[in-house]
């Protein structure tokens, strides 16, 4: 991974200019940012470096294995404008309140793997611009984000209680007979800390991470 | 049924009711205690963030009375039954059913149990054959303890078997343990424990590598040449760098707890089990009368 970089235009920054790494290859510096969605401006994307702090504003939209299966294998149309938007990858814990609204209980992230192959349809036909889960996605999403301007970051899974309190509102949800794998519109404030698992440029901390364990294995193995 | 019976068998279903919950929302000391000394230990910027992110999340869900992890898993619950205890293990299982059901509805928590061809919902995390018992019977005992283990499928996705053969040895069973732990990544997010489960038969090896993951975090084997296997897996995993949440760092796992059984002579089999940072649990001990104590560091 290069030496990342900022760009101008960003909302905030502080701390460090880019990201650094020690000679272990352990990342020790990072810029931190906060971006708002649905973003309007590729260049809020591209600003964003493998290894970033992000804090997120205003609306995402909550989406799971079912709701994608949908939308892809079953050809249905989304009820949710999803240009530029923010995709979490989650199934909430709600409570129905009588007026038909929604109201949250406990709102936490799933592993975002086994829905590494919606990457490119997501970007490409409906204009998607970041997808947030935990654990990462493989290395066949690092072409289709860095050919559609698009992002992955990384949550802390299982972070659950505090991912509730940075939810303002469930605001909409679209496909209530899939429950609890529904498309969902959050209102969130301060959302994070997350961090740019694979960038907009080709870089992917998990292929990075995976590849320096795969060496050390070797000597690992060697030592046994 | 008799009275006693009956009483005993509704102890039973509220311990477990309660038991659910609790586990959900209040983590032991010990593995605070672990998560609190990685934090220490990580040099790693993004580890670093995730490793205070989680303790951060530790203290909203006391404060707020939240659950730590909206997945609350299948339940698991592992029992000792004592020979005289005066409830049949088949009351006993009826019990933590209905506690299971109550607890998901009354809460409500988040219902995750689906048939596994048709994917349709069977309503309060419970369905055929869930939630799933561990059973141990203690001879001269008229006593029960029953322990919660919410598992979440983050982490039970990466579960790994291989029947090594003799030859492999324990090089080939650390070996791997230690394939099995970096070709996980993030996805169980770590840093977690790592249950080891060697010998008996293949689907034996998994049960114990299942009740591994279930011990207090940091308890040793009573057998000295496997306590020694845990420590030194412990290490080496923690050399691989995967780090918290797969992000790259120190720290990989909290513990590496490791069960056995004695096995065929052309056996080795080795199951892995993964239980994320989150690593829930909570107990009860039940008298034969029906008094229940609480427990949340068994």
């Amino acid at each position: 991974m290069s030496v990342g970089a900022n760009s101008a235009g960003q909302t905030r920054t502080n701390g460090a200019p880019g990201t650094s790494r020690n000679a272990d290859g352990k990342v020790t510096e990072v810029a931190t940012h906060e971006v708002t969605f649905p973003v309007t401006d590729e260049r809020e994307i591209l600003k964003l470096r493998a290894g970033d702090e992000v804090t997120v504003q205003g609306h995402i939209i909550g989406i799971r294995d079912r709701t994608q299966i949908r939308i892809f294998d079953q050809g249905v149309e989304p009820p949710m404008d999803l240009r530029g938007a923010f995709l979490l990858h989650t199934a909430p814990g709600v409570r129905k309140l009588e007026d038909g609204r929604y109201e949250k209980v406990c709102i936490g992230t799933t592993t975002s793997a086994r829905m590494v192959r919606f990457t490119e349809p997501l970007g490409a036909q409906y204009g998607v611009r970041a997808i947030c889960g935990k654990g990462g996605f493989p290395d066949d999403a690092i072409e289709p984000m860095r050919k559609l301007g698009m992002v992955y970051f990384a949550i802390v899974g299982g972070a659950a209680a505090l991912e509730t309190t940075q939810i303002e509102e469930i605001e909409e949800v679209a496909w209530e007979e899939l429950m609890p794998e529904c498309l969902w519109k959050f209102r969130v404030k301060d959302f994070g800390p997350l961090t740019v698992g694979i960038d907009a440029h080709g870089n992917s901390l998990y292929h990075d991470v995976q590849s320096a364990a795969q060496e050390k294995l070797k000597e690992l193995y060697a030592r046994l | 049924m008799s009275a006693v019976a009956t009483d005993l068998q509704h102890a039973v279903e509220d311990a477990a009711a309660y038991l659910y919950v609790w586990a959900l929302k209040d983590i032991p000391q010990d593995l605070r205690d672990a998560l609190a000394e990685a934090q220490k230990r990580e040099t790693s910027t993004p580890g670093q963030r995730v490793l205070s992110t989680i303790i951060k999340n530790v203290g909203i869900a006391d404060d707020d009375q939240n659950l730590v992890c909206q997945d609350t898993g299948i339940a698991v619950y592992t029992c000792r039954v004592g020979e005289h205890f005066p409830l049949h293990p088949a009351r006993i299982y009826a019990a933590l059913k209905h506690g299971t059901e109550r607890a998901t509805v009354e809460h409500p928590l988040r219902s995750n149990a689906v048939h596994t061809i048709t994917r349709e919902n069977t309503g309060p995390n419970t369905g055929y054959r869930l939630p799933i018992v561990h059973w141990e019977f203690i001879p001269d005992w008229d006593g029960l303890d029953v322990k919660c283990v919410p598992k979440g499928s983050g982490s039970e996705n990466m579960s790994f078997l291989k029947m090594c053969v003799p030859a492999d040895g324990v090089k080939g069973i650390k070996q791997f343990v230690l394939e099995s732990i970096v070709g996980a990544g993030g996805k169980p997010c770590p840093p977690g424990i790592v249950g080891v489960g060697l010998g008996g038969s293949a689907d034996y090896a998994m049960y114990l590598a299942k009740e591994a993951i279930a011990r207090p975090v940091g308890t040793r084997n009573p057998d000295p040449v496997v306590a020694q296997l845990e420590d030194e897996l412990y290490e080496l995993l923690n050399e691989t760098g995967i780090g918290p949440m797969g992000l790259g760092g120190d720290v990989t796992v909290l513990q590496c707890h490791v069960e056995h059984a004695d096995t065929h002579m052309t056996l080795n089999p080795v199951a892995v089990n993964y239980q994320c940072w989150a690593a829930r649990r909570a107990s009860a001990h039940i008298s034969a009368d029906g008094e229940v104590e609480y427990d949340r560091e068994a």
